[in-house]
Protein backbone atom coordinates (compact mmCIF):
# COMPACT_ATOMS: atom_id res chain seq x y z
CA UNK A 1 0.00 0.00 0.00
CA UNK A 2 2.80 2.38 0.89
CA UNK A 3 3.65 3.22 -2.70
CA UNK A 4 0.07 4.00 -3.67
CA UNK A 5 -0.42 6.18 -0.60
CA UNK A 6 2.74 8.17 -1.24
CA UNK A 7 1.70 9.03 -4.76
CA UNK A 8 -1.92 9.53 -3.70
CA UNK A 9 -3.42 8.20 -6.90
CA UNK A 10 -7.15 8.15 -7.44
CA UNK A 11 -7.71 4.80 -9.04
CA UNK A 12 -11.47 5.02 -9.47
CA UNK A 13 -12.99 1.68 -10.37
CA UNK A 14 -10.66 -0.57 -8.42
CA UNK A 15 -12.77 -3.75 -8.37
CA UNK A 16 -12.72 -3.76 -12.17
CA UNK A 17 -8.97 -3.17 -12.16
CA UNK A 18 -8.47 -6.01 -9.69
CA UNK A 19 -10.41 -8.32 -12.01
CA UNK A 20 -8.29 -7.38 -15.00
CA UNK A 21 -5.13 -7.75 -12.94
CA UNK A 22 -6.19 -11.30 -12.06
CA UNK A 23 -6.01 -12.17 -15.77
CA UNK A 24 -2.52 -10.71 -16.00
CA UNK A 25 -1.54 -12.56 -12.83
CA UNK A 26 -2.53 -15.83 -14.47
CA UNK A 27 -0.12 -15.04 -17.34
CA UNK A 28 2.84 -14.76 -14.93
CA UNK A 29 1.72 -17.25 -12.26
CA UNK A 30 4.71 -19.62 -12.73
CA UNK A 31 7.21 -16.78 -12.03
CA UNK A 32 10.02 -17.99 -9.75
CA UNK A 33 11.34 -14.47 -8.96
CA UNK A 34 14.76 -15.22 -10.43
CA UNK A 35 15.28 -11.64 -11.64
CA UNK A 36 16.39 -12.53 -15.18
CA UNK A 37 13.84 -9.98 -16.44
CA UNK A 38 15.42 -7.22 -14.35
CA UNK A 39 18.91 -8.17 -15.50
CA UNK A 40 17.78 -8.15 -19.16
CA UNK A 41 15.82 -4.88 -19.17
CA UNK A 42 17.49 -1.93 -20.95
CA UNK A 43 15.22 0.58 -19.16
CA UNK A 44 15.51 -0.79 -15.64
CA UNK A 45 17.83 2.09 -14.62
CA UNK A 46 14.91 4.52 -14.97
CA UNK A 47 12.25 2.42 -13.20
CA UNK A 48 10.96 2.93 -9.67
CA UNK A 49 10.29 -0.82 -9.24
CA UNK A 50 12.51 -3.42 -10.87
CA UNK A 51 10.58 -5.70 -13.27
CA UNK A 52 11.01 -8.64 -10.87
CA UNK A 53 9.60 -6.58 -8.00
CA UNK A 54 6.65 -5.45 -10.14
CA UNK A 55 5.81 -9.04 -11.11
CA UNK A 56 5.87 -9.98 -7.41
CA UNK A 57 3.29 -7.24 -6.70
CA UNK A 58 1.18 -8.50 -9.61
CA UNK A 59 1.29 -12.00 -8.12
CA UNK A 60 0.24 -10.60 -4.76
CA UNK A 61 -2.69 -8.80 -6.38
CA UNK A 62 -1.49 -5.37 -5.21
CA UNK A 63 -3.22 -3.48 -8.03
CA UNK A 64 -2.75 0.02 -6.57
CA UNK A 65 0.99 -0.39 -6.14
CA UNK A 66 1.44 -1.78 -9.66
CA UNK A 67 -0.55 1.05 -11.27
CA UNK A 68 1.21 3.66 -9.12
CA UNK A 69 4.60 2.66 -10.52
CA UNK A 70 6.09 3.88 -13.80
CA UNK A 71 7.77 0.53 -14.43
CA UNK A 72 5.39 -0.93 -17.02
CA UNK A 73 5.18 2.40 -18.87
CA UNK A 74 8.97 2.31 -19.30
CA UNK A 75 8.87 -0.95 -21.27
CA UNK A 76 10.05 -0.31 -24.84
CA UNK A 77 8.95 -3.78 -26.02
CA UNK A 78 12.46 -5.08 -26.81
CA UNK A 79 11.32 -8.61 -25.78
CA UNK A 80 14.65 -9.44 -24.13
CA UNK A 81 12.97 -10.54 -20.87
CA UNK A 82 10.44 -12.62 -22.83
CA UNK A 83 13.29 -14.27 -24.72
CA UNK A 84 15.31 -15.06 -21.61
CA UNK A 85 12.64 -15.88 -19.01
CA UNK A 86 13.52 -19.41 -17.81
CA UNK A 87 9.81 -20.09 -17.25
CA UNK A 88 8.96 -19.02 -20.79
CA UNK A 89 6.43 -16.40 -19.62
CA UNK A 90 4.97 -13.83 -22.06
CA UNK A 91 6.29 -10.91 -20.00
CA UNK A 92 6.27 -8.20 -22.69
CA UNK A 93 2.72 -9.14 -23.63
CA UNK A 94 1.69 -9.01 -19.96
CA UNK A 95 3.22 -5.51 -19.77
CA UNK A 96 1.03 -4.57 -22.74
CA UNK A 97 -2.00 -5.69 -20.72
CA UNK A 98 -0.88 -3.51 -17.81
CA UNK A 99 -0.64 -0.54 -20.20
CA UNK A 100 -4.18 -1.31 -21.42
CA UNK A 101 -5.39 -1.55 -17.82
CA UNK A 102 -3.88 1.85 -16.96
CA UNK A 103 -4.83 3.74 -20.17
CA UNK A 104 -8.54 4.45 -19.46
CA UNK A 105 -7.69 5.59 -15.91
CA UNK A 106 -5.63 8.57 -17.15
CA UNK A 107 -3.11 8.32 -14.31
CA UNK A 108 -1.20 11.60 -13.93
CA UNK A 109 2.24 9.99 -13.68
CA UNK A 110 1.68 8.25 -17.03
CA UNK A 111 0.34 11.34 -18.83
CA UNK A 112 2.97 11.75 -21.57
CA UNK A 113 2.63 8.15 -22.78
CA UNK A 114 -1.17 8.29 -22.54
CA UNK A 115 -1.46 11.42 -24.66
CA UNK A 116 1.15 10.25 -27.17
CA UNK A 117 -0.53 6.91 -27.86
CA UNK A 118 -4.08 8.31 -27.78
CA UNK A 119 -3.27 10.98 -30.37
CA UNK A 120 -1.37 8.43 -32.47
CA UNK A 121 -4.25 5.98 -32.58
CA UNK A 122 -6.81 8.77 -33.19
CA UNK A 123 -4.83 9.78 -36.23
CA UNK A 124 -4.97 6.17 -37.45
CA UNK A 125 -8.74 6.03 -36.91
CA UNK A 126 -9.23 9.23 -38.92
CA UNK A 127 -6.89 8.58 -41.85
CA UNK A 128 -6.21 4.85 -41.83
CA UNK A 129 -2.53 5.74 -41.67
CA UNK A 130 -0.74 7.76 -39.05
CA UNK A 131 0.08 11.36 -39.95
CA UNK A 132 3.24 12.01 -37.98
CA UNK A 133 3.17 15.82 -37.96
CA UNK A 134 -0.53 16.04 -37.14
CA UNK A 135 -0.47 13.72 -34.15
CA UNK A 136 2.77 15.15 -32.75
CA UNK A 137 1.26 18.69 -32.91
CA UNK A 138 -1.84 17.52 -31.04
CA UNK A 139 0.36 15.69 -28.52
CA UNK A 140 2.45 18.81 -27.87
CA UNK A 141 -0.67 20.98 -27.55
CA UNK A 142 -2.24 18.64 -24.99
CA UNK A 143 0.94 18.26 -22.96
CA UNK A 144 0.70 22.04 -22.32
CA UNK A 145 4.43 22.34 -21.72
CA UNK A 146 5.76 25.26 -23.80
CA UNK A 147 9.34 23.94 -23.62
CA UNK A 148 8.57 20.44 -24.89
CA UNK A 149 8.17 21.24 -28.63
CA UNK A 150 11.50 23.09 -28.53
CA UNK A 151 13.31 19.82 -27.84
CA UNK A 152 12.01 18.54 -31.19
CA UNK A 153 12.04 21.82 -33.15
CA UNK A 154 15.46 21.27 -34.76
CA UNK A 155 14.52 17.79 -35.89
CA UNK A 156 11.12 19.01 -37.14
CA UNK A 157 12.80 21.64 -39.29
CA UNK A 158 15.21 19.09 -40.76
CA UNK A 159 12.31 16.76 -41.57
CA UNK A 160 10.30 19.55 -43.20
CA UNK A 161 13.28 20.72 -45.25
CA UNK A 162 13.47 17.22 -46.68
CA UNK A 163 9.75 17.15 -47.35
CA UNK A 164 9.30 14.18 -44.99
CA UNK A 165 6.60 15.85 -42.94
CA UNK A 166 4.33 18.78 -43.73
CA UNK A 167 2.28 21.07 -41.55
CA UNK A 168 -1.27 19.71 -41.61
CA UNK A 169 -4.39 20.93 -39.93
CA UNK A 170 -6.07 18.14 -38.01
CA UNK A 171 -8.96 16.95 -40.14
CA UNK A 172 -12.36 16.16 -38.70
CA UNK A 173 -15.02 13.71 -39.76
CA UNK A 174 -15.84 10.19 -38.70
CA UNK A 175 -12.70 8.60 -40.09
CA UNK A 176 -11.65 5.90 -42.51
CA UNK A 177 -11.37 3.15 -39.89
CA UNK A 178 -14.25 4.45 -37.72
CA UNK A 179 -16.47 1.40 -38.30
CA UNK A 180 -13.69 -1.02 -37.38
CA UNK A 181 -12.76 0.95 -34.26
CA UNK A 182 -16.42 1.12 -33.17
CA UNK A 183 -16.84 -2.62 -33.64
CA UNK A 184 -13.70 -3.36 -31.60
CA UNK A 185 -14.88 -1.06 -28.80
CA UNK A 186 -18.30 -2.71 -28.80
CA UNK A 187 -16.74 -6.20 -28.58
CA UNK A 188 -14.39 -5.16 -25.77
CA UNK A 189 -17.19 -3.58 -23.73
CA UNK A 190 -19.34 -6.69 -23.74
CA UNK A 191 -19.85 -8.04 -20.22
CA UNK B 1 10.98 -13.74 -56.64
CA UNK B 2 7.59 -12.09 -56.32
CA UNK B 3 6.47 -10.46 -53.08
CA UNK B 4 3.54 -8.51 -51.75
CA UNK B 5 4.81 -5.29 -50.21
CA UNK B 6 3.62 -3.64 -47.00
CA UNK B 7 5.49 -0.31 -46.65
CA UNK B 8 3.82 0.93 -43.45
CA UNK B 9 3.16 4.56 -42.48
CA UNK B 10 6.74 5.64 -41.69
CA UNK B 11 7.91 4.69 -45.16
CA UNK B 12 5.51 7.26 -46.61
CA UNK B 13 6.75 10.00 -44.25
CA UNK B 14 9.88 10.18 -42.13
CA UNK B 15 11.41 7.04 -43.68
CA UNK B 16 10.75 7.76 -47.37
CA UNK B 17 14.34 6.88 -48.25
CA UNK B 18 13.84 3.41 -46.74
CA UNK B 19 10.92 2.90 -49.15
CA UNK B 20 12.81 4.25 -52.18
CA UNK B 21 15.97 2.28 -51.44
CA UNK B 22 14.09 -0.96 -50.69
CA UNK B 23 12.21 -0.74 -53.99
CA UNK B 24 15.33 0.26 -55.95
CA UNK B 25 17.57 -2.41 -54.42
CA UNK B 26 15.05 -5.26 -54.60
CA UNK B 27 14.14 -4.44 -58.21
CA UNK B 28 17.81 -4.28 -59.23
CA UNK B 29 18.29 -7.70 -57.62
CA UNK B 30 15.48 -9.12 -59.75
CA UNK B 31 12.65 -9.14 -57.23
CA UNK B 32 9.13 -8.00 -58.00
CA UNK B 33 7.19 -6.04 -55.33
CA UNK B 34 3.43 -5.43 -55.46
CA UNK B 35 2.05 -3.05 -52.85
CA UNK B 36 -0.94 -4.36 -50.86
CA UNK B 37 -3.97 -2.46 -52.14
CA UNK B 38 -5.74 -0.33 -49.55
CA UNK B 39 -3.34 -1.10 -46.71
CA UNK B 40 -3.74 0.77 -43.42
CA UNK B 41 -1.67 1.29 -40.25
CA UNK B 42 -0.62 -1.86 -38.35
CA UNK B 43 -1.22 -0.16 -34.99
CA UNK B 44 2.50 0.45 -34.37
CA UNK B 45 3.29 0.45 -30.64
CA UNK B 46 0.24 2.63 -29.97
CA UNK B 47 -2.51 0.02 -30.33
CA UNK B 48 -0.94 -2.22 -27.68
CA UNK B 49 -1.00 0.66 -25.20
CA UNK B 50 -4.74 1.09 -25.75
CA UNK B 51 -6.53 -2.15 -26.66
CA UNK B 52 -5.68 -5.84 -26.90
CA UNK B 53 -8.20 -6.56 -29.65
CA UNK B 54 -7.22 -3.51 -31.72
CA UNK B 55 -3.57 -4.69 -31.52
CA UNK B 56 -4.65 -7.78 -33.46
CA UNK B 57 -7.43 -6.37 -35.67
CA UNK B 58 -5.42 -3.53 -37.24
CA UNK B 59 -2.68 -5.81 -38.62
CA UNK B 60 -5.22 -8.55 -39.44
CA UNK B 61 -7.04 -6.09 -41.74
CA UNK B 62 -3.88 -5.87 -43.86
CA UNK B 63 -3.34 -9.63 -43.83
CA UNK B 64 -6.93 -10.08 -45.05
CA UNK B 65 -6.28 -7.61 -47.91
CA UNK B 66 -3.03 -9.39 -48.79
CA UNK B 67 -4.73 -12.77 -48.81
CA UNK B 68 -7.31 -11.55 -51.32
CA UNK B 69 -4.66 -10.45 -53.84
CA UNK B 70 -4.06 -12.57 -56.94
CA UNK B 71 -1.99 -14.52 -57.71
CA UNK B 72 -1.88 -16.05 -54.25
CA UNK B 73 1.12 -17.62 -52.57
CA UNK B 74 3.35 -14.56 -52.43
CA UNK B 75 5.11 -13.75 -49.13
CA UNK B 76 4.52 -10.31 -47.61
CA UNK B 77 7.73 -8.27 -47.51
CA UNK B 78 7.90 -5.76 -44.63
CA UNK B 79 10.84 -3.37 -44.12
CA UNK B 80 9.69 -1.90 -40.76
CA UNK B 81 10.42 -4.11 -37.74
CA UNK B 82 7.41 -2.87 -35.75
CA UNK B 83 5.00 -3.49 -38.65
CA UNK B 84 6.65 -6.88 -39.19
CA UNK B 85 6.10 -7.98 -35.59
CA UNK B 86 2.49 -6.75 -35.53
CA UNK B 87 1.60 -8.66 -38.72
CA UNK B 88 3.59 -11.73 -37.72
CA UNK B 89 2.01 -11.84 -34.24
CA UNK B 90 -1.45 -12.23 -35.80
CA UNK B 91 -0.22 -15.06 -38.03
CA UNK B 92 1.37 -16.88 -35.08
CA UNK B 93 -1.52 -16.40 -32.65
CA UNK B 94 -4.30 -17.32 -35.08
CA UNK B 95 -2.40 -20.43 -36.17
CA UNK B 96 -2.74 -21.87 -32.66
CA UNK B 97 -6.14 -20.41 -31.78
CA UNK B 98 -9.04 -20.60 -34.18
CA UNK B 99 -11.24 -19.04 -31.49
CA UNK B 100 -9.04 -15.96 -31.67
CA UNK B 101 -9.23 -15.94 -35.47
CA UNK B 102 -13.03 -16.05 -35.24
CA UNK B 103 -12.97 -13.12 -32.80
CA UNK B 104 -10.74 -11.10 -35.14
CA UNK B 105 -12.98 -11.96 -38.07
CA UNK B 106 -16.06 -10.80 -36.20
CA UNK B 107 -14.42 -7.36 -35.98
CA UNK B 108 -13.12 -7.44 -39.59
CA UNK B 109 -16.65 -8.16 -40.84
CA UNK B 110 -17.43 -4.52 -39.99
CA UNK B 111 -15.09 -3.67 -42.88
CA UNK B 112 -16.37 -6.50 -45.09
CA UNK B 113 -13.15 -8.49 -44.67
CA UNK B 114 -12.13 -11.92 -43.41
CA UNK B 115 -8.76 -13.52 -42.64
CA UNK B 116 -8.18 -17.22 -43.34
CA UNK B 117 -4.63 -17.53 -41.98
CA UNK B 118 -2.84 -18.24 -45.25
CA UNK B 119 -0.33 -15.38 -45.31
CA UNK B 120 3.40 -15.45 -44.62
CA UNK B 121 4.98 -12.22 -43.38
CA UNK B 122 8.74 -11.79 -43.86
CA UNK B 123 11.09 -9.05 -42.68
CA UNK B 124 13.23 -7.36 -45.34
CA UNK B 125 16.43 -8.62 -43.66
CA UNK B 126 15.07 -12.18 -43.76
CA UNK B 127 14.37 -11.88 -47.50
CA UNK B 128 17.66 -10.16 -48.32
CA UNK B 129 19.81 -12.53 -46.27
CA UNK B 130 18.07 -15.80 -47.18
CA UNK B 131 16.09 -15.41 -50.43
CA UNK B 132 18.65 -13.20 -52.18
CA UNK B 133 21.72 -14.04 -50.13
CA UNK B 134 25.23 -12.62 -49.92
CA UNK B 135 26.37 -14.55 -53.01
CA UNK B 136 23.82 -12.73 -55.17
CA UNK B 137 24.96 -9.37 -53.80
CA UNK B 138 28.56 -10.36 -54.60
CA UNK B 139 27.51 -11.29 -58.18
CA UNK B 140 25.92 -7.84 -58.64
CA UNK B 141 28.87 -6.00 -57.06
CA UNK B 142 30.11 -3.09 -59.19
CA UNK B 143 31.35 -0.68 -56.53
CA UNK B 144 33.14 -2.53 -53.71
CA UNK B 145 32.83 -0.37 -50.58
CA UNK B 146 36.50 -0.90 -49.83
CA UNK B 147 37.75 0.76 -46.66
CA UNK B 148 34.28 1.58 -45.35
CA UNK B 149 33.72 0.15 -41.89
CA UNK B 150 30.11 -0.75 -41.07
CA UNK B 151 28.41 -1.50 -37.73
CA UNK B 152 25.31 -3.69 -38.27
CA UNK B 153 22.40 -2.63 -36.05
CA UNK B 154 19.46 -5.05 -35.92
CA UNK B 155 17.37 -3.63 -33.08
CA UNK B 156 14.70 -5.72 -31.40
CA UNK B 157 11.48 -6.59 -33.13
CA UNK B 158 12.81 -8.26 -36.28
CA UNK B 159 14.62 -10.67 -33.93
CA UNK B 160 12.35 -11.06 -30.91
CA UNK B 161 10.10 -12.59 -29.73
CA UNK B 162 9.91 -14.66 -32.97
CA UNK B 163 13.39 -15.91 -33.86
CA UNK B 164 12.85 -16.64 -37.55
CA UNK B 165 16.06 -16.00 -39.46
CA UNK B 166 18.78 -15.12 -36.97
CA UNK B 167 20.04 -15.56 -33.41
CA UNK B 168 17.76 -13.33 -31.31
CA UNK B 169 20.57 -12.22 -28.96
CA UNK B 170 23.71 -12.33 -31.11
CA UNK B 171 22.48 -11.75 -34.66
CA UNK B 172 24.92 -12.09 -37.56
CA UNK B 173 22.78 -12.19 -40.71
CA UNK B 174 24.05 -8.81 -41.95
CA UNK B 175 27.72 -9.77 -41.74
CA UNK B 176 27.95 -11.81 -44.97
CA UNK B 177 26.01 -9.05 -46.77
CA UNK B 178 28.43 -6.36 -45.56
CA UNK B 179 31.35 -8.54 -46.64
CA UNK B 180 29.73 -9.12 -50.04
CA UNK B 181 29.45 -5.35 -50.45
CA UNK B 182 33.22 -5.15 -50.03
CA UNK B 183 32.93 -3.23 -46.75
CA UNK B 184 34.61 -4.00 -43.43
CA UNK B 185 32.76 -5.12 -40.31
CA UNK B 186 32.87 -3.00 -37.14
CA UNK B 187 32.83 -5.66 -34.44
CA UNK B 188 30.56 -4.75 -31.54
CA UNK B 189 27.99 -6.21 -29.16
CA UNK B 190 25.28 -3.52 -29.52
CA UNK B 191 23.59 -4.92 -32.63
CA UNK B 192 20.57 -6.36 -30.81
CA UNK B 193 20.29 -3.77 -28.02
CA UNK B 194 17.19 -1.57 -27.75
CA UNK B 195 17.25 2.02 -29.11
CA UNK B 196 14.44 3.08 -26.75
CA UNK B 197 11.75 3.03 -29.46
CA UNK B 198 9.06 5.64 -28.74
CA UNK B 199 10.67 6.65 -25.42
CA UNK B 200 12.39 9.35 -27.46
CA UNK B 201 8.96 11.02 -27.76
CA UNK B 202 7.60 10.47 -24.27
CA UNK B 203 10.66 9.99 -22.03
CA UNK B 204 13.52 11.58 -23.92
CA UNK B 205 16.09 11.32 -21.11
CA UNK B 206 15.69 7.51 -21.12
CA UNK B 207 15.88 7.28 -24.91
CA UNK B 208 18.98 9.47 -25.08
CA UNK B 209 20.79 7.16 -22.69
CA UNK B 210 20.13 4.05 -24.78
CA UNK B 211 20.98 5.79 -28.06
CA UNK B 212 24.11 7.28 -26.47
CA UNK B 213 25.42 3.83 -25.53
CA UNK B 214 24.88 2.56 -29.09
CA UNK B 215 26.54 5.56 -30.76
CA UNK B 216 29.43 5.37 -28.28
CA UNK B 217 30.06 1.72 -29.20
CA UNK B 218 29.87 2.59 -32.90
CA UNK B 219 32.87 4.93 -32.65
CA UNK B 220 35.49 3.81 -35.14
CA UNK B 221 32.91 2.76 -37.71
CA UNK B 222 32.17 4.86 -40.81
CA UNK B 223 28.45 4.04 -40.71
CA UNK B 224 25.80 2.22 -38.74
CA UNK B 225 23.32 0.26 -40.83
CA UNK B 226 19.70 -0.23 -39.69
CA UNK B 227 16.63 -2.24 -40.77
CA UNK B 228 13.88 -0.28 -38.99
CA UNK B 229 12.60 3.30 -39.40
CA UNK B 230 12.30 3.86 -35.66
CA UNK B 231 15.83 2.65 -34.92
CA UNK B 232 17.06 4.81 -37.82
CA UNK B 233 15.29 7.94 -36.54
CA UNK B 234 16.50 7.45 -32.97
CA UNK B 235 20.10 6.93 -34.06
CA UNK B 236 20.27 9.74 -36.63
CA UNK B 237 18.06 12.56 -35.28
CA UNK B 238 19.29 13.05 -31.72
CA UNK B 239 23.09 12.97 -32.10
CA UNK B 240 23.41 16.61 -31.00
CA UNK B 241 21.38 16.06 -27.83
CA UNK B 242 23.40 12.94 -27.00
CA UNK B 243 26.63 14.88 -27.50
CA UNK B 244 25.39 17.71 -25.28
CA UNK B 245 24.51 15.22 -22.55
CA UNK B 246 27.65 13.09 -22.69
CA UNK B 247 30.11 15.84 -23.63
CA UNK B 248 31.62 13.73 -26.42
CA UNK B 249 31.09 14.02 -30.15
CA UNK B 250 29.10 11.12 -31.55
CA UNK B 251 28.55 12.24 -35.14
CA UNK B 252 27.87 9.09 -37.17
CA UNK B 253 26.49 8.23 -40.58
CA UNK B 254 23.31 6.15 -40.25
CA UNK B 255 22.10 4.29 -43.36
CA UNK B 256 19.37 1.81 -44.14
CA UNK B 257 20.67 -1.63 -45.21
CA UNK B 258 19.27 -1.39 -48.79
CA UNK B 259 21.03 1.98 -49.15
CA UNK B 260 24.40 0.44 -48.29
CA UNK B 261 23.88 -2.64 -50.46
CA UNK B 262 22.37 -0.50 -53.22
CA UNK B 263 25.54 1.61 -53.38
CA UNK B 264 27.60 -1.57 -53.68
CA UNK B 265 25.59 -2.88 -56.63
CA UNK B 266 26.02 0.42 -58.42
CA UNK B 267 22.81 2.32 -57.67
CA UNK B 268 23.31 6.07 -57.36
CA UNK B 269 23.06 7.97 -54.04
CA UNK B 270 20.20 9.89 -55.71
CA UNK B 271 18.23 6.73 -56.53
CA UNK B 272 18.77 5.54 -52.95
CA UNK B 273 17.71 8.97 -51.63
CA UNK B 274 20.78 9.51 -49.44
CA UNK B 275 19.80 13.21 -49.55
CA UNK B 276 16.86 12.43 -47.24
CA UNK B 277 18.95 10.87 -44.44
CA UNK B 278 19.44 13.08 -41.39
CA UNK B 279 22.97 11.91 -40.62
CA UNK B 280 25.40 11.36 -43.50
CA UNK B 281 28.79 12.90 -42.73
CA UNK B 282 31.12 14.65 -45.15
CA UNK B 283 33.82 12.16 -44.21
CA UNK B 284 31.56 9.28 -45.25
CA UNK B 285 30.70 10.87 -48.60
CA UNK B 286 34.39 11.46 -49.23
CA UNK B 287 35.19 7.78 -48.61
CA UNK B 288 32.28 6.84 -50.86
CA UNK B 289 33.62 9.12 -53.59
CA UNK B 290 36.92 7.28 -53.33
CA UNK B 291 35.26 3.89 -53.90
CA UNK B 292 33.40 5.34 -56.90
CA UNK B 293 36.62 6.48 -58.58
CA UNK B 294 38.34 3.20 -57.76
CA UNK B 295 35.54 1.20 -59.39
Amino acid sequence: MALAEETAIELGTMPEAAEALAEIRAMVQPCIQCGTCTGSCPNEFAMDLTPRHMWRLVLLGRTEDVLASRTFSLCSACYMCTLRCPRGLPLTEAIGRLKQLAAPRHLPHLRSGDLFYRNFIDSVRRHGRVREMEFMSLYFAQMMNPWLPLRYAGMGMRLMRRGKVALQLPSRGSGRLAKLFEKVAEMENRP
Amino acid sequence: MKYLYYPGCSLEGTAREYDSSTRAFMTAMGADLTEIEGWTCCGASAAEAVSELLTLVLPARNLALAEAMKPSGRDILVPCSACYLNLKRVEEKTRVSHALRDRINEALAADGLAYQGRTRTRHLLDVVSRDLGAAAVARHLVRPLTGIRVAPYYGCQCLRPYAVFDDPESPRSMEPLIAAAGADLHPWTMGAKCCGASHMNTKMEVGLKLVGAILEAARGADAVVTVCPMCQMNLEAYQRQVARQSGTDCTMTILYLPQLLGLAIGLSPEALRLDLNLAVTGAFLEKLQHTATAA
